[in-house]
């Protein structure tokens, strides 16, 4: 416990001192949300109906926009070595790692999220949806990211492969999470789709450590 | 330390890196306050060998007995004994070698009362204490060096994996480092120490060049 514990402080707090991670996620999702009037126009009819889209794709790929880094650094300067020599467990390892990405960047996004849905227009029911949403919804975005990043350790262009390996699994979440404002309009409706997106989590945390894990074994051959 | 008694016997160890098997044919036997130098040209397979015994890498023949038993069956414990120094430090630019020290303590289990006499100890031994509160990222390259083999002394283990540990190193404190692994050995610890530049492992260090488990260059791989 001293071990996951220990590895997730760090990483928090290596996110958040560099003015490295959390500021650059949040600096891209606002930004991208902000450029979204400028190319469909500033009607509020068109943007309140897009707006939770509009949200959901620029949360993704501002958390896409931090996984590079969730192994690289480790891998590149030999601390991955180490993890697999410590008494954790590289299945808990991961967890740990995935555990202080979302809290640097799932957690940020969601928090953010009622600002931003305040600039297209959503209704207060809606917003608090959305905000919802994002909240049980980013740890999949941590979870199912931590495995492609696994993977493309080590590959050439690190960046490009992760996107293309990561952004079709992250149409799941997408679709539930941009659903469930979209639902919420009808009374209750959005119930069923935020249950949905939990499981998504659920699933994804029991078993994206195995997979992360597996495919960090594979990279330190 | 954690049962010094047991046995590391190495049993025709071959070594694939990709398409080219580096070494075949490799056995030793280290006991408790052994000592193992790895000498051999460049890309002769000392850190090949470094990793396959810090079970990095599977070795493509031959077995890894800890004890009685063979190394994948012991898994966590086995590695629990190990300590590595690889050719990276391992050091984040943004902490200070305090916080690198207490993170590594923290990873290898040991409770939090613990942590700071443990880090004090480990810093006070290779000299670090003047920079302990620096960002490492303005440290020099032997600087970090030292961090890294202050983890060494910050969290014992019975096996000390070295590669290519004096690089980087001045002349002092490489005479540190011979002090650690004297002490280290004195009370039953074992060390695998890949070098070409001279270090004093102390006495009864056995050396083993990699070039002579070298396969020639058209060997066929089976399998």
């Amino acid at each position: 416990m001293a071990a996951f514990l220990g590895l997730f402080r760090r990483d928090l707090s290596l996110a958040l001192r560099q003015g490295g991670d959390t500021g650059l996620v949040l600096g891209f999702f606002v930004l991208a949300v902000i450029l979204f009037p400028f190319g469909v126009g500033p009607e509020p009819e068109v943007l309140q109906r897009i707006g939770a889209g509009i949200i959901w794709v620029a949360a993704l790929l501002a958390a896409l926009l931090s996984l590079d880094r969730l192994f690289e650094a480790d891998y590149r300067d030999g601390e991955l070595d180490l993890l697999t020599l410590s008494n954790l467990p590289l299945e808990l390892a991961v967890l740990a790692k995935c555990a202080a990405h979302w809290v640097a960047t799932g957690l940020p996004l969601a928090l953010t999220s009622p600002f931003l849905a305040l600039l297209v227009d959503l209704d207060p029911g809606a917003i608090a949806i959305l905000f919802v949403s994002l909240l049980v919804g980013t740890p999949a975005l941590s979870l199912i990211g931590s495995v492609a990043a696994a993977l493309s350790l080590g590959a050439r262009r690190q960046g490009v492969v992760l996107s293309l390996l990561v952004l079709p699994l992250y149409i799941p979440p997408l679709i539930f999470g941009a659903g469930a404002v979209e639902a919420s309009a009808v009374d209750g409706g959005a119930r069923a789709y935020l249950l949905i997106l939990c499981a998504i989590s659920l699933a994804a945390l029991a078993f994206c450590p195995w997979a992360s894990a597996a495919a960090l074994r594979q990279a330190l051959e | 330390m954690t049962e010094p008694a047991r046995d590391l016997v190495a049993e025709a160890l071959a070594c694939r890196r990709g398409e080219r098997l580096v070494f075949a044919g490799l056995s030793f036997r280290l006991s408790a306050g052994g000592a193992l130098l790895l000498t051999g040209t460049n890309g002769s397979g000392k850190t090949s060998l470094l990793r396959v015994l810090a079970t990095f890498i599977r070795p493509a023949e031959g077995r890894l007995i800890w004890g009685a038993r063979p190394v994948e069956a012991e898994g966590a414990a086995y590695r629990a004994q190990l300590d590595f120094v690889g050719h990276q430090d391992g050091v984040k630019p943004g902490l200070t070698p305090r916080e690198v020290l207490a993170f590594w303590v923290a990873l290898r289990g040991i409770e939090r009362s613990r942590v700071p006499r443990l880090v004090e100890a480990a810093l006070a031994a290779f000299a670090l204490d003047g920079v302990a509160d620096w960002p490492c990222r303005w440290l020099s390259a032997g600087q970090r060096r030292r961090i890294a083999l202050a983890r060494l002394v910050a969290a014992p283990a019975s096996m000390w994996l070295l590669d290519e540990p004096t690089s980087a190193l001045d002349h002092e404190n490489q005479s540190r480092l011979e002090r650690a692994i004297a002490e280290h050995r004195a009370s039953g610890g074992r060390v695998v120490v890949a070098s070409h530049s001279p270090i004093d492992l102390g006495v009864v260090a056995a050396t083993l060049t990699l070039d002579a488990f070298a396969l020639p260059p058209d060997y066929a791989i089976a399998g």
